[in-house]
């Protein structure tokens, strides 16, 4: 522990975006010092052990994957910006995903890193809404997706005003809701674009050790620039005093004071902390409703052996129109995701040790933090049954000489009460709230958010999240202007 | 401080803030950005890089003059010279 008590910048929150925003700042010569509530760095992005096995929290996989030489990708930027050699993250390519819809997955869409692999896919399963899609895609591509200030518009809208058949409307939107919208029903169409970039036009990779590699690097880069942090003490006062945030108090009861500081930690999150002269209007970001259960499968053998070696991800739904709400019950099994964590081209001879199948489905965060104790361990042993049940309806019959439930050497689930025990986020929401703020202002001058609530999304997101607010609030603003 | 020397304290920079790029053939006379990717963000990082490494202050107002590398010799060279006098 150190003694100092006054920091140039004080950073709340050791996740991804938080990380990154300490290594810019520590780099160019600010007192940083990030704030960690939780005795591991990560956040929504970390991992756990248990009984010698290592589990990452939320990465299946990294979106915005971009191949060497493509450049001006958010990959790029965030490699530059952190002085990050690519070769740092050891990224290794998914193999390939789908998108399942029906009760037996009888329409499909298959994408690789190759975007003209899901074009071709669109092409040959609804030949007549080719061109609509294409048009799309333009659309998409031509959007600023980095703008500050560009205003709401429904996604749903846009994308009707090109492809008419539902079907596919609902195909594209449901890997894009799950892996990064807050807003139930609809997207706006900006994080839309932000979405359908990192999937569809860029795509998916993950290093052999998963999550950990990525906050290893971060960490060391953060060490090795003389940044500063304490874990097991998050900050749980903010005291405002003519319109700026002019003390912090941490959990042990010690105050600190700071020019600036960014909160990672979510914008309803954040605004609960504010005492003080609380400014009008100051507590007012909506926290979110969307929140998810994952069940976590490891076998004594590779999904391969199962016949179940070739997808990465696979995204699907059974019903008719697919629903990205917040559930009536528990969960919804209707819909959700699956992961393979040993489909990635890892190359010769590497491998993960154990063979890993997670699941993802929506949750209702109410009926889960409601539950006392013993029920809740009974309601998850419940609905992990029946996602697994609803998820193996998409994946091939297993062959081979042993069935998959025979090869289970271990089994856990987080639920919405598991994701605000470790990372605080309300609700279990891991997508923070439905209102997105771009320009990560508060109602105090100099508390500025990043991470989840400041609107950039997926892991490479919330690096660039951290980048870009320590770039505009403080490196920005404290370079010389005559 | 040659004027060589200068533009290779700002290659130098720029291998360090853009490692994907071929650094080989920069024609000095030629912009920067005609010629490498280079956003505001890595122009941003190329001002504070020479201000952490080298005590050299490069207000807004003349961010333009860092255009080309003849034109960063140019207008860094004098700078460098009257650090390197002073101390």
């Amino acid at each position: 522990m150190n003694s100092r008590r006054d920091y140039d910048v004080v950073i709340i929150g050791a996740g991804m975006s938080g990380l990154a925003a300490g290594i810019r700042l520590a780099h160019f010569g600010r007192k940083v010092c990030i704030f960690e509530r939780h005795n591991a760095v990560g956040g929504l992005n970390g991992f756990y052990g248990i009984d010698g096995r290592r589990y990452d929290v939320g990465l299946h996989a990294l979106t915005n994957f971009s191949r060497p030489g493509v450049r001006g990708t958010p990959l790029v930027k965030l490699l530059r910006q952190l002085r990050i050699d690519r070769e740092e993250f050891a990224l290794c390519e998914q193999r390939g995903s789908r998108i399942a819809f029906g009760p037996r997955g009888e329409t499909e869409l298959r994408f690789t890193n190759d975007f003209a692999v899901l074009e071709s896919e669109v092409a040959t399963r609804f030949p007549r809404q080719i061109d609509g899609f294409r048009a799309l895609v333009a659309a998409v591509r031509a959007f600023d997706d980095v703008a500050l200030d560009a205003p709401a518009v429904s996604a749903r809208g846009v994308v009707r005003s090109h492809i008419s058949d539902p079907l596919l409307e609902d195909m594209l939107f449901c890997p894009l809701m799950y892996y990064g919208s807050p807003t139930e029903r609809d997207m706006d169409f900006g994080q839309f674009v932000i979405m359908f970039k990192a999937l569809f036009l860029e795509g998916f990779a993950r290093p052999l050790e998963g999550v950990r590699v990525i906050l290893r690097v971060l960490l060391a880069k953060y060490r090795a620039a003389g940044g500063e942090r304490r874990m097991k003490c998050g900050v749980r006062r903010i005291e405002a005093r003519g319109g700026s945030a002019h003390a912090l108090e941490l959990d042990d009861g010690t105050e600190v004071t700071a020019r600036h500081i960014i909160s990672s930690i979510g914008a309803p999150e954040t605004e609960r902390l504010i005492t003080g002269e609380v400014p009008v209007g100051g507590i007012a970001t909506p926290p979110g409703r969307l929140s998810f259960v994952e069940t976590i499968t490891v076998f004594n053998r590779e999904p391969a052996s199962f016949g179940w070696g070739e997808d990465t991800i696979v995204f699907f739904n059974d019903s008719e129109r697919f629903s990205y709400e917040s559930p009536q019950a528990e969960v919804d099994t209707r819909s959700g995701v699956i992961c393979l964590p040993n489909n990635f081209q890892y190359g010769p001879g590497k491998s993960l040790p154990e063979g890993l199948l997670r699941v993802t489905c929506l949750a209702r965060p109410e009926l889960w933090s409601a539950l006392p104790d013993e029920e809740y361990r009974a309601a998850k042993r419940r609905w992990f049954a029946a996602v697994q049940e609803s998820a193996r309806r998409f994946l091939p019959s297993p062959g081979g000489a042993v069935a998959p439930e025979d090869a289970v050497v271990a089994t856990d689930m987080f639920t919405p009460r598991t994701i605000t025990r470790y990372t605080g986020h309300l609700g279990g929401a891991i997508y923070g709230s439905p209102v997105k703020n771009r320009h990560g202002r508060t109602a105090l001058d100099n508390l500025y958010l990043c991470g989840t609530d400041q609107g950039f999304l997926g892991i490479i997101g919330a690096m660039l999240s951290g980048i870009s607010m320590a770039n505009l609030h403080v490196l920005q603003k404290e370079t010389p202007k005559l | 401080m040659t004027k060589d020397e200068c533009k290779q304290v700002v290659l130098d920079i720029i291998a360090d803030i853009a490692p994907d790029e071929d650094l080989s053939n920069v024609k000095p006379e030629v912009r920067l950005r005609d010629q490498l990717q280079l956003d505001s963000m890595d122009f941003l990082d190329i001002v504070m890089e020479l201000r952490k490494r080298h005590g050299i202050e490069v207000p807004e107002a003349d961010y333009m003059q860092l255009a080309s590398l003849d034109s960063c010799a140019e207008y860094l060279t004098p700078k460098f010279n009257a650090l390197a006098g002073k101390s």
